[in-house]
This record gives structure tokens, sequence and C-alpha cells, in this order.
């Protein structure tokens, strides 16, 4: 059976305008649906499996989002979500922003857009169902843990 | 020998069965609530790929003894559901049940986080609130049986609804508690974005989450077989009336879940407090009066 067929979203929302989460948000309601998909939206990363970025990640909140990274557990996907998580947007520019959710976690999926429709965030997401469970059989080939102990913060 | 025989068969069926029937249960209660709230709703089979994805899945364990209670919570869920399915004492049933649910806190205080154990802390109030409703439905069905015993409440020739109608609101009342089922879903919700993120279950993750899931499907299978208890006698036609009752209550259940708001924990406390002693209370009362 592949774990594709649950799901279970985090969304952060670093330093975004508000455009993209109420999007997301919209995603869950009764007109899009999102758990059709068997997706639900938790807040909790541990019980997460993939992550909603949205925003341009400021010099505050890159600290969170690395936290919330490292909490959820193998196998993940992340998606950066928005124009502004992709690579900063109009915002790029701004001293406090690095410039997109690439520049501190390894991002998988890219749905652009300002702001990003709710269709092609749930589009985003089924593609990174099917990631999620490629990254679970390469796990189970390798035998392997998938943690990147390199960037586990330092003791 | 023939009772024995009896008694393991019950206890297989529990054993094998319960998961399934959990499974449809919280499938069917997703399908609804979704339907109620004008959504299309996941697929039915919705609740077994949860399960399965959450074994596939690493678990952050965040200390040693937290495995080890989540799976003695699990060993003790199922153990209550065997004594309860082979017949035996139903008191015991409850006790047993309570102190699954207390192994259940102790996982949740054993962490450090603190929305961990705000949950646990809200799950011992949840524990105060429905506990002596349970006590009374145990009296009751000793009041009605002249026995504890599981095998003897469902050998009556009336079903114990019949006098006993107080005790049997009073426990579909707590049963949204024990179901954690808004407006009492304090300790933790199957809806998303709680004030404290996902309280009881927040430390526990991947296929320990799996394990927790598995040992809640037991939980509300066993729960919901206490409601059947009420209409079961010794004709094999009020196994009918006993589903169709369980149909109609979890249905309401559903229901109170998607009209009322959570409510703050001393709102559930005296409420139950109160639907017991009056509810609860009165039918034995009067049932003692009427008897002699
Ligand atoms: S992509 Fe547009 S809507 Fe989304 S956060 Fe950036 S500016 Fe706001």
């Amino acid at each position: 059976m592949k774990i594709s067929r649950s799901p279970w979203l985090l969304h952060y929302d670093a330093s975004s305008c508000n455009g993209c989460d109420i999007e997301v948000l919209a995603a869950t309601t009764p007109l899009y649906d999102v758990e059709r998909f068997g997706i639900i939206n938790t807040g909790n990363p541990k019980h997460a499996d993939i992550l909603v970025i949205t925003g341009g990640v400021n010099a505050q909140s890159a600290n969170v989002v690395k936290q919330i990274y490292s909490q959820m557990p193998d196998p993940k996907v992340v998606i950066a979500a928005g124009i502004c998580a992709c690579d900063g947007g109009i915002f790029k520019d701004c001293y406090n922003i690095s410039g997109g959710t690439d520049t501190v976690i390894p991002v998988d999926i890219y749905v652009p857009g300002c702001a990003v429709r709710p269709e092609a965030l749930i589009d985003g997401v089924i593609k990174a169902v099917a990631l999620l469970d490629q990254k679970r059989k390469e796990a189970v080939e390798h035998a392997s843990c998938q943690v990147d102990f390199s960037k586990r913060p330092a003791k | 020998m023939n009772e024995i025989v009896i008694m393991i068969i019950g206890i297989a069926a529990y054993l094998i069965l319960a998961p399934v029937i959990g499974i449809l249960v919280s499938g069917y209660d997703r399908v609804v609530t979704a339907r109620m709230q004008g959504r299309v709703g996941p697929p039915f089979l919705q609740p077994l790929y949860d399960i399965i994805k959450l074994f596939n899945k690493e678990a952050t364990i965040v200390n040693k003894v937290q495995t080890a209670l989540v799976v003695a919570f699990l060993i003790f869920q199922v153990f209550t559901g065997c004594i309860f399915f082979s017949g035996s004492d139903i008191l015991l049933v409850f006790f047993a049940l309570t102190l699954a649910d207390v192994l259940l806190i102790l996982t949740a205080c054993s962490t450090n986080s603190p929305y961990s154990s705000m949950g646990a802390q809200r799950e011992l109030l949840s524990i105060m609130a429905y506990e002596p409703m349970t006590l009374l439905t145990a009296i009751g069905f000793y009041m009605v049986a002249h026995s504890f015993n599981v095998k003897d409440i469902i050998c009556t020739d009336t079903p114990a609804i019949i006098k006993l109608p107080g005790i049997f609101i009073g426990y579909v009342f707590i049963l949204v508690i024990k179901l954690r089922k808004s407006p009492f879903d304090l300790s933790t919700s199957h809806h998303a974005h709680q004030e404290m993120v996902k309280g009881l279950t927040q430390d526990i993750s991947g296929n320990v989450l799996g394990v927790f899931e598995l040992a809640e499907l037991y939980a509300s299978v066993l729960n919901m077989a206490v409601v059947g208890l009420f209409f079961i006698t010794n004709k094999p036609i009020s196994i009918l009336w006993a589903l169709i009752a369980i149909n109609v209550v979890y249905f309401v259940i559903l229901l109170i879940d998607n009209i009322f708001p959570r409510v703050k924990w001393d709102v559930m406390l005296w409420s139950s407090w109160i639907v017991t002693f009056t509810l609860g209370g009165a039918n034995l009362f009067l049932l003692d009066v009427l008897k002699s």
C-alpha cells in the first residue's frame, strides 16, 4: 500500500503577505476540499508528511522553518507555495528577506503564483505525494535512515 | 466447557473484528462529517490508509519510556475489550479502561512539550468528568441483572434500557467525552488546529502514533458495544435493536460534534456531573424505590 493516500499537511507562514495563506486555507473549504485526497491540515510537525511554506522567509522565521523541518519524521516533502516562497517574489531585495524557502531548507516542489491558486496548490500536493512514495521506496531499498545529520544544529 | 469455548470465540472475534469495524466506523464518521459540512470528504477507507501510512513512517522518539507506554496503552485497551467480550465483570472493564487512559496521560507527561502536558492535564479532567457516570452505569446494570457479569446482563428478559433510560442518556453524554468529540474534545481533537495543536498526541509520531490509532479503534468499538449492552436480551432479535441503537447514537454524537464548538474544562466538568447526578442518580433512586 502506498503511503501517498494519506498525506498530512503542515502549513507555515514564513513572512507571507497572507495572500497565499488565505489560498492555502481556501483549499480546505468545501469548494476545493483537499480532504478528498485524504489530505489533513495538521498543526503538528511530528504528524506531518508535507510542509507547505508561504512567504519569502525572513531573518526571524528562518530558524523556525529549520526547526519545523527537522522535527518532521521521514519521509517528508517540502512545498514552496507562492512566488515569494519560491524565490522571494516582490520582496526578494528586501534587507530582511533571505529570498525563497530553498535558501534555508531543501525544497521539493515549487508552486508559483501571486497569490498561489488553490488549484495549483492541490496540483503541487498531488505531485508531492508521488514524491513521498518515491522517497519511502528509496528508504526501504537502501535500508537507511534518511535524516541528514549534517543539517542538525550543532550541540 | 461450553462456556469457555464461547468466551474464547468472543475474545477472538473482538481481537480480529474490532480494528475492521473500528476502521469502518471511523470512515463513516469522516464521510458523514464532510457531508454535513458540504464537502465531498475522503474515501471511505481513509482511516485504513492513515494507519498504513503511519506504520510506514519514521518515529521521532523523545524519550525511552514513551514507546513502551503507548504499547502498554494498546495492550490495556485490548485487554479491557477481551474482558468485556468474554462476558466477564463490567466493573473491571471500566476500571481497566481508566488504567489504559492513565497510561496515555503518563505518555504525554513524559515528554517535555508544553502542549503535551496541557493535553495530559485536560485528559485528567475528562476522566474526572466521565468516571462517576461509568460507575453509575455499572451499578445500574447490577441493579437490573443482579450481576456485574456481561454474560448475565445479556441474559435478562427485558432490555436494560427500559429500566435505565436516565443512565443510558448519561452514558451517551459521557461517550462524547470518551470518543473525544466536540464540544468535549479538549485533550486532543480530530479537527484541525486546536489552540494547543494536537495536545495529548503532540509528541507521539510515526509508527508509535499508528499504535495509538489502533488502540483508539479498539476503544471506540468497546465504548459503542456498551451502548449495545443496554438493548441486548436473551432473544436473538435484540442484537438487531442493539445495532440500530448503536448507529443512531453514533449519528447523534456526530451531529453534536459538528454543531457545538469546544467548551472550556469547567463547563465540561459541571455539565457532565449535573447529568450524572440528576439523570443517573434519579434513575438509580427510582429503581430502588420501585423495587421495594
Ligand atoms: S506570492 Fe503574492 S500573495 Fe503570496 S505571499 Fe507573496 S506577495 Fe503575498
